[in-house]
Formats: C-alpha cells, structure tokens, sequence
C-alpha cells in the first residue's frame, strides 16, 4: 500500500509499521478475516504500510517490520519459509489457532506415521508431509492472536497498541468469566458440552454467546483447571472420551511432541512485547 | 519487450492457497504450460474418522476459511441425509439465506479485490483507496452488509456458531431480519453501479469448448441438494457424485483432479448460469445478458459477468426468504436427529462450484468414512486445459512474454480457486 499522511496521536507521530502477511498449512481464514470488519478496515489499513500479502496483493517485499503468519508447519519447505520471515521480521506474530498451537490440522499427530496418513489419501503416489508443528516449535514468536477465528477487534488492538507503541496483554482468564459477564446461560444447564471454563478468554464468549459450546479454539487459559472441568462434565452426564475428543480439536490441550530444538534469541513472557 | 519465451509464476496471488504457472513457448509454438498445486495437504478426510457426527459440520467448516458456511452447510446435509433427517422448511430457509449471505460475501470480494486490480492495471485493492475511493467504499458496504447477514443467520461470518444437525442453536430475531430486508433492497444500487465498473472492463476474447457441471434446477435456481447435471447430458441422483467426480491423483498437484465425459470440467458460476439460466430472476437474466451472458458459453473470463448476475439473484431471493420468514411463526429452531448406521451424501453449490461432501457412520454416529470433493479440485483439470489452449493462442499470435503471462494469471484468478481448499 503506498504510504500515506504521517499519522498523529496526542502530537506524536504514529510508527506506521510495514506489516506482511503469510500463510502456511492453513484454510487462508485468518487472512480473510483481516479483510472483515469493513466498517473499520480502511482505517485498520492506514496505521500500517502492508509490503507483502499475496492473497490480497502482486507486490512483494522482503522489508517489513511485522509478519503476521497464520497456520502451522507441516512441511519442510514451510519451514525453511518461516526460517526466512522470522529473519526479515522485526515481531513475528502467531496468527490464528493453527499457528499459536498446530489448530485443527494438529488432529494428525495421532496418526504416528505421517507417510502411512499420505497413503490413505494419495495410494502410491509420494506426498510430503511431516507432523504438524505450531511456529514456536520452529522459531521464537513475540506475540500471538489466538482463536479459529480470532476477533478481528483483538487483531486490530494488537496493531493499534504497535503503532502507539503501548504494551499487549493477552488475557489470562478463561472464557468461562465473560460468559458469566454477558449474562448467558451457561451451556451445560442447557445439556451442552462446553469447554468454557479452561479456555483463554478474549472473544467475549463468542460460541457460547449463540448458544453453542466451546471447542477451545483459542487453546488453555493460564492455570486452566482441566481436573474440575472433567469433574463438571462427568456431572452433567458427559464421558470422558467425550471431553478427551473435544480438547483435541484445534490443538492447544493437545501435549506438544518433542520440539526442534532452536535457541531463543531473548525470552519474553508470552503475549507481551 | 521480452519474447524469451519462459514464464513463471510463483506462488499466484490474489488468489486463495499456493499455486503455480509454468508456461515455455519456442519459436512462436507452446512447448509446455501448465497449472501446479503446490499446497500443503492437511488430510481432513483421515482426521475425521472416529470422531462423532457433530464433529463433522464444526471441522470440515476449517477446510475452506472463505467458504466455511457453504463447508458447514455441506456436512450438516450430509449428516442429515445419512440419519434419514429431513429439515423443515423454516430451517431450509434460513441456510438458504444464510448461504446467498456467503455467496454475495464472496463474489464481492473476488470481484473488487481480486479480480477487479487486472483490469484497473494495479497489483491490489489497496491503491484503487486512493485512485478509486467510491468504488473500495462501495465494496466495503457491501461485503459488511452480507457478512453482516451471515452473523445475523449463522452466529458468525466465518466458521458459522449457530448451524448445527437438526437445525440453528438460536434464530434471528425477526426485527433484525426486517432490517436486513431494508438493507438489501438499499445496497441494490451498490449493486448496478458494480455492473456499471464491469461493463467499463474489456473481457478476454478467449473460448474453448468445455462441459460444465452443476445442481440441477428444480423450479428455481439451485443451491442446495438435488439432482446432478452436466452439459454434455450426464444426469445423476445427488448420491451417485462419484460418477460426476471420477477423482484421480496427477503429478504436479496436491490436490485431486477430476473428469466426466472429457478429460476435464468446470464447475462454478459460470457453471450454474449456463446449466440453469431458465432459473435465474427475470433481472439476473437481462443483467447476464447485457453482460454478453446468453448461454452456453464457454469463455471462462465470463465468470465475473455470471457473478455478477448471480449477486443480484441471491440478493432478491434474499429479500422474498424474508419475507416469507417474517410472515410466519418461528417454530423450534432445532430438532433432534437420532444417529443409525448408513451413508449419507450432500451437494450444495458454493461460491466456486459444486462441493460434495460423503460419510459413512457406525451405529453410534462415529465416522467410519468420510470423504469432501471440492469445487476447486474439479476445475484444476479445466484451469489446465484453458492455460494451455490460451498460451498456444497467444504463442502463435507473437505476444510477448508478459503479455501472456497477465492473462494466464488472470485466466486462473477467473476461476477464483480456492487451492487449500481443493487440497484439504
């Protein structure tokens, strides 16, 4: 996007970063979703210089301050491209579940083999694939955005705060809390499985908002309680392999399999900058 | 000036997923073109197996970010059909309207943020903000007000919260449906003034004989489930897809490739416009037709005009499914499906084509087979059959290099793939 005017707040000018956006094993949503929240978007766009965002855009660039990369790695080539934008980029930043956590394609890593999982699909004919791992098992990310989808609101404050300059918090409390805060029956008195009281919050409750239990898509909130969630369900007449299928949908419960290892440039506390 | 004669292309953007152009001409004759799929597999179809039936519409949505009602829509039908579950017609109504939303959603996007920046001669939407401000602005209204539309129906408008087996968790209210009717009739001249930009933009002179493949209409345009149709005259139940699919794995693509009576079909907008134009709003037709749309055709860059007319069918019915919605009592919103053993089918049309999705379940409603076929994986054989008849035209015309390399590209994005998707 071509720069436009400096930008100001309270007097001081706006950093307007370039940003890039790139996708790995993904369903391209997080990118979309980038391009929702019209009635905002043209703004969203004027704090940031986008230099490289190919499902949007023709140019290309290798100059940019903050990649925004969404799905997960299941491929080596994937992981000499995500090598690569972790050196051009000043802030990584983890886009969606798929890249905070491996997402929905991380389901694969029951499977042992991944080239016995290729037959099934391909027969004879070779198909690369490895066992899914999220960006954080191949380089060090600085922020993420969690969700399948994120709200296109808490991307928006993650850009915001980057261009004012001011510090990103990601909630620690599970979504349980904002639940109870927006006054919704709570899923389980409607015989509902929900996985509400062990997920990060931050998306105001948005499956249990419509009536729809939690999956867990934004991954286990800080100190999740999974003990008393499994005692909650058990109560309500759901088995354990109930619970156990549903934890394993979009990544984050899911124990991590030995990671590569590669050192850390600087530890930072997670979600913050 | 350059008639070198290579042309590549890495990763095609503007487009959804990875995919690649390959094009060699020598001596004014095409030595080799071709389409690769170069996506990561994701393998939904083994990932499923063993789960629950609810499991199913709530994952297989993730296949496709940009599709995901149609996704979600194709597994419920599928689930539905496999337990003997026939929705009411409050229901039907209700995904209906919730998919002419994802539909208007994405053929707005495809058309001012894909497809539009060729024409004007930029790389993007984002400098036509500057260069066309009323025209970015008018994409942004109405692609709010039908993502709007999908929140109100379906909870959200990605990976939809409400739709679910059996019916919807909560419906609209019915204040808020009549705003929407208001809506839509207002975004109709939003409508006819992105005609209007279209009809400014020359289409490619470029045909090539193709079958198309798409729902057959039964008394209105179809969009989901029903009888399967080809232009070549194949006719097949909505159970009997793999004898409209015939996939097939090729060299070069991750993604499964598909044929029927040649050795490749197209599915899509232009698809439906051609199989079922009798079925179109009487101003969808003579807006199709004032866009050089009369049936058959079989020049792929008339996909936008088939959009486009397909934009103002969805949302005039959208406006009479109101209607008719306001105009009854609501009943359940969901009603409960018990699981048995069986096979269950579903075609409905999405925005890129026909998709199919297939499961088997044990008594208990676990997945023992599942199996997606998907819209864009059944063009990936046609994309491949146009790239290569366009290039031998251009070749043997002299056209210079990035000559025929614009066009392919914009050959390819008028099919608006959806390459993770037909990998899955």
């Amino acid at each position: 996007m071509a720069a436009g005017g400096t930008k100001s707040w309270l007097g001081a000018p706006l950093l307007r970063p370039r940003v890039a956006f790139f996708e790995l094993t993904s369903c391209g949503g997080c990118q979309l979703q980038v391009l929702n929240h019209e009635g905002t978007l043209l703004d969203f766009l004027s704090l940031v210089e986008v230099t490289d965002f190919r499902e949007a855009m023709t140019e290309r660039s290798h100059e940019y301050d903050i990649a925004f990369v969404e799905g997960c790695v299941s491929r080596s080539d994937e992981v000499a491209r995500l090598r690569q934008i972790r050196r051009n980029a000043r802030t990584l930043v983890a886009l969606g579940s798929c890249a905070c956590f491996g997402g929905v394609p991380r389901m694969k890593n029951r499977f042992p083999d991944p080239g016995l999982l290729a037959r099934e699909i391909y027969g004879e004919y070779p198909m690369a694939t490895e066992t899914v791992r999220a960006l954080d098992e191949i380089v060090p990310v600085d922020l993420k955005v969690h969700g399948c989808p994120f709200p296109k609101e808490e991307l928006e404050k993650v850009v915001l705060h980057i261009a004012l300059g001011k510090a990103i918090e990601t909630p620690r409390h599970p979504i349980c809390f904002e639940c109870k805060a927006n006054g919704n029956v709570c899923l389980f008195d409607l015989g509902e499985l929900c996985l509400g009281p062990v997920t990060r919050g931050g998306c105001s409750a948005w499956c249990p908002g419509n009536r729809f239990g939690c999956w867990g898509c934004r991954g286990p909130a800080d100190d999740a309680n999974l003990d008393s969630l499994r005692a909650i369900a058990k109560e309500h007449g759901f088995s354990g392999e109930d619970l156990a299928d549903r934890l394993e949908c979009f990544g984050g419960f899911t124990p991590r399999e030995a990671p590569e290892p590669s050192p850390r440039r600087k530890s930072r506390k997670r979600g913050t900058r | 000036m350059k008639v070198a004669g290579t042309i590549e292309v890495h990763h095609l953007t503007r487009v959804e997923g990875h995919g690649n152009i390959r094009i060699r001409v020598k001596d004014g004759r095409l030595r080799e073109a071709r389409w690769e799929v170069v996506e990561t597999p994701r393998f939904f179809e083994v990932l499923l197996r063993g789960k629950r039936y609810d499991v199913a519409p709530w994952i297989t949505g993730r296949i496709c970010g940009i599709c995901s009602i149609g996704h979600t829509l194709a597994s419920i039908r599928a689930v539905e059909n496999a337990f003997g579950f026939d929705p009411p017609e409050q229901t039907r109504n209700l995904r209906l309207l919730l998919k002419h939303a994802e539909t208007l959603q994405s053929h707005v996007l495809h058309l001012y943020f894909l497809a539009a920046p060729d024409f004007l001669g930029v790389g993007s939407v984002f400098p036509l903000i500057e260069t066309h401000p009323d025209a970015v602005r008018r994409a942004a209204r109405l692609k709010l007000l039908a993502n709007d539309l999908c929140d109100l129906v379906g909870g959200r408008r990605m990976h939809p919260t409400r739709t679910v087996v059996g019916g919807f968790t909560l419906l609209p209210k019915k204040r808020e449906l009549a705003g929407f009717r208001e809506r839509l009739i207002a975004a109709l001249p939003d409508l006819s003034a992105t005609v209007d930009l279209f009809r400014s933009f020359p289409v490619p002179d470029f045909s090539r004989e193709t079958e198309f493949v798409s729902l057959l209409g039964d008394g209105g345009y179809p969009f989901i489930g029903g009888r399967l149709v080809s232009s070549d005259g194949v006719i097949r139940p909505e159970s009997g897809y793999l004898e409209m699919t015939n996939e097939r794995v090729v060299a070069h693509s991750t993604a499964k490739w598909c044929r029927l009576s040649r050795e490749s079909f197209a599915v899509g907008p232009l698809a439906r416009v051609n199989n079922n134009f009798s079925f179109l709003l009487p101003e969808a037709k003579v807006l199709a037709e004032s866009l050089g749309l009369s049936p058959v055709r079989h020049n792929p860059f008339l996909a936008h005009a088939a959009r486009l007319a397909e934009c103002l069918h969805v949302t005039l019915e959208s406006v009479a499914l109101i209607d008719g919605l306001l105009s009854t009592d609501f009943g359940e919103p969901r009603r409960t499906v018990t699981p048995r053993e069986g096979k269950g089918v579903a075609a409905v049309e999405v925005p890129r084509g026909i998709l199919y999705h297939a499961y088997e379940f044990d008594r208990d409603g676990r997945i023992v087979m599942a199996d997606c076929v998907i819209p864009t994986g059944q063009n990936h054989g046609n994309i491949q059959a146009d790239l290569e008849s366009l290039a031998r035209e251009m070749a043997a015309e002299g056209k210079q290099d990035a000559e025929i390399e614009r066009l392919a590209q914009m050959l390819v994005r008028a099919y608006d793939p959806c390459i993770s998707c037909s990998v899955h």
